[in-house]
């Protein structure tokens, strides 16, 4: 006896109607001129825990609203971007783990989203080994200083060098030309001590004082004596825990008597201007990556940019105005993935293999304009070196909000190439 | 600056991290005194301190004097509280075996500070101090046209400060008289004299031991409410204490209350001076030095006593 297959109507009705679910399905409708509709998985080293945790969460919250708003527009080449967010506790040994991770285990196409500069350190040879494209996000030098590798790019923030330099013309000009700088005993801050020296000497002004504080330090009176009596401006630029104690203890140091006071919003960034303490800081000036209150010239593009990302116009969350936003820095990851959908649409990338395909794209950039891609500003790409350059802001703290006071050109803030990446191998 | 008024600042500075380290090493010490063992988790009871302090301080509406002083005694209960359980869940269990209650300490550790990452959250919080006004201080000084007086520039210190070397100080002396003068002092020195003999005149050594352990804790947590105006609540934030603490008590003696504030004076001083003037790295330097030296040629400590 032999059995024959027949196509009955129940058959029929139940292959129907599975074409009927896929056909409806919204991911496979959109997605479906892609020749792989898998989703292109980033890699996300994000710091979760650690001393840079209220960074991590905030770019975590603006990488959400990057890829919702990519997905949104059909994703990158017809696919979907699924964000593979690992905690890396802010720590370079962590960091490495996590790009092997990332490479090996999540089969990620590219990694992104690092901030601090010790864990760029730490985590970039992992991520030249695995010949991973590693997007960091961390306004450090060591991209363009070419002591990294091919396999890491900085696309979407600009780096310290530039910005330093750029500030010391307006310092010079407005504040004063003898400098005192107080700045963290590492790396960071040991950019910010050798190139705004030499930025302000260059504007016939001088450095009387460095004062280096360990990063781990939680009280700062005891350093301030050291800040010489003939200073014009300080220039203070301090990251981690404790911020808001040494700005505190900055304004009870000097009492009604300070002279002009320069810092970086690295300082106060995530950090509420109306906290108890800091009424000193009304009429100083803060070097500001993107301003954090919403200014009177406001463009579209940030407005569409805070909207996304759930920021009100004094940079807090729209849910609760006391969660303040590292808005000087965050932008980094939106545009950071916007340079990595171009990079990718360009290359025609589909898959791991094109990684070296994607690279040589995004090196190949030079302008981006200022638009919903890159809400910051417009930008100036260099491939030789891998990193971005950018307007850089300058506030005034006046009623207790910052107020955007000079805007940099793109020019001010270029140096001449340290590297060229792209005649190493892959 | 000039000398003289930096050294001054330098001091008053000293003072105030002197002040609260001795009241969290105090914690430490009463603890090993009377019940032998290490605890490794005392950093997060200053920790959980302090982020109690912000939890009792976001609540109370009104002036920040309120919710400080609610802080002020709600804090200690809490973490006293907390030490009060890991004595009965972890200690009793591992029936203080050295050891074992390093681990289990190590244990309690890691689960304070997550959990306070996990509800607290991973950012540094202020709690705003019922007063600070910056009082500037004077100098004094032979000039051209005599003696004079005039205030320095930058020579400070706001009246919460002072306020937190007073506090400290009268706990310190309250302390000390509750433990030599009242008989709750006295049952606790009996425990930690010798546990047996306490044990057969009728003192329930156990209840002693879970309430020497929620005082340990408190008296960190006490310490955190009053630097947490100054610094921030922070879940890492029990980690220096904690090697502070150590160093406090080696040098002192473990067990010794005149012991541990001499310690902490010295320690605390020599952190604000030393870094000041030469580098904060060598007051590290100096500090563990200082606990080398005094394990190998003092190792009961300055003020302890030989064990029998």
């Amino acid at each position: 006896m032999t059995k024959t297959s027949m196509t009955t109507r129940r058959t029929l009705l139940k292959s129907a109607a599975a074409g009927g679910l896929l056909a409806a399905s919204p991911l496979i409708g959109r997605f479906a001129s892609a020749q792989s509709s898998a989703p292109i998985k980033i890699g996300f080293q994000q710091h979760s825990t650690g001393i840079g945790a209220a960074y991590g969460r905030w770019y975590g919250r603006t990488t959400e609203a990057a890829v919702k708003l990519i997905n949104d527009g059909g994703g990158i080449n017809g696919r979907p971007v699924e964000i593979v967010a690992e905690d890396d506790g802010t720590d370079p040994k962590r960091g490495a783990e996590v790009v092997e991770k990332f490479a090996n285990q999540h089969n990620c196409d590219v990694a992104f989203g690092t901030l601090f500069s010790h864990v760029v350190y730490g985590s970039a040879p992992a991520a030249g080994e695995q010949k991973l494209p590693y997007f960091v996000v961390s306004e450090g030098h060591h991209v363009a200083s070419g002591a990294l590798n091919r396999y890491t790019l900085q696309p979407g923030i600009t780096d310290v060098k530039s910005q330093v330099q750029a500030m010391a013309p307006y310092v010079a000009e407005n504040l004063g030309k003898k400098v005192t700088m107080i700045f963290p005993d590492f790396a960071f801050g040991h950019d910010h001590r050798d190139f705004f020296t030499a930025a302000i000497e260059a504007q016939g002004g001088e450095v009387l004082e460095h004062i280096a504080i360990p990063p781990t330090e939680t009280s700062f009176t005891k350093y301030f004596p050291k800040i010489p009596r003939d200073t014009e401006v300080i220039y203070h630029v301090m990251v981690g825990p404790a911020v808001l104690t040494f700005v505190k203890e900055l304004g009870e140091f000097f009492g009604p008597s300070a002279p002009a006071i320069f810092g970086f919003i690295d300082s106060l960034e995530a950090v509420d201007m109306a906290s108890p303490g800091l009424e000193f800081l009304e009429g100083t000036y803060f070097w500001e990556g993107n301003p954090r209150y919403a200014q009177a010239d406001q463009t579209s593009h940030d407005k569409m940019f805070r909207a996304a990302v759930g920021v009100d116009d004094n940079g807090a969350s729209l849910s609760d105005s006391k969660d303040v936003s590292t808005y000087a820095h965050m932008f980094g990851c939106w545009e950071t993935l916007h340079v990595i959908k171009a990079g990718m649409e360009a290359a025609g990338y589909q898959g791991p293999e094109d990684r070296a395909k994607l690279i040589e794209a995004v090196e190949a950039m030079t302008d981006m304009a200022e638009s919903d891609e890159h809400p910051q500003g417009p930008k100036l790409f260099n491939g030789r070196t891998h990193q971005v350059f950018g307007v850089q802001y300058i506030s005034r703290v006046e009623n207790g909000k910052l107020v955007k006071v000079h805007t940099t050109s793109i020019e001010d803030t270029l140096y001449e190439d340290e590297v060229d990446y792209t005649t190493m191998s892959f | 600056m000039d000398f003289g008024p930096h050294l001054l600042l330098a001091i008053l500075e000293g003072a105030v991290g002197a002040a609260v380290l001795a009241l969290t090493a105090l914690g430490l010490s009463l603890v090993f005194g009377v019940m032998r063992v290490v605890n490794v988790a005392h950093g997060e009871f200053f920790m959980v301190g302090a982020v109690v302090a912000w939890f009792v301080a976001d609540t109370v509406a009104g002036h920040p004097a309120l919710g400080f002083t609610a802080a002020l005694i709600i804090a200690p209960v809490v973490a006293g509280l907390i030490a009060v359980l890991v004595d009965k869940l972890v200690l009793k269990q591992v029936e203080y075996d050295p050891e074992a209650t390093i681990v289990g300490t190590i244990g309690v550790l890691y689960i304070l500070q997550q959990t306070a990452l996990m509800t607290y959250g991973p950012e540094p919080r202020p709690v705003e101090a019922p007063f600070s006004t910056r009082i500037p201080l004077p100098w004094f000084e032979w000039g051209e046209n005599g003696f004079a007086m005039f205030y320095p520039w930058g020579l400070s210190i706001t009246s919460y400060k002072l306020f937190v070397i007073c506090a400290a100080a009268a706990v310190l002396v309250a302390f000390w008289l509750i433990m030599s003068r009242t008989r709750y002092g006295l049952i606790m020195r009996a425990t930690q004299l010798d546990r047996e003999t306490a044990l057969a005149f009728g003192i329930p050594v156990s209840r002693v031991y879970s309430i020497v352990f929620g005082i340990g804790a408190g008296l960190a947590a006490l310490a955190a409410v009053l630097i947490v105006p100054i610094q921030q609540a922070y879940y890492l934030m029990g980690a220096e204490p904690l090697l502070l603490s150590f160093i406090v008590v080696i040098i002192g003696g473990l067990g010794s209350v005149r012991g541990t504030v001499v310690a902490a004076l010295l320690i605390g001083m020599s952190d604000g001076i030393i870094s000041v003037f030469l580098s904060p790295t060598l007051s590290k330097i100096i500090a563990t030095l200082l606990v080398a030296l005094v394990l190998v040629f003092r190792p009961q400590g300055l003020f302890g006593t030989k064990a029998a």
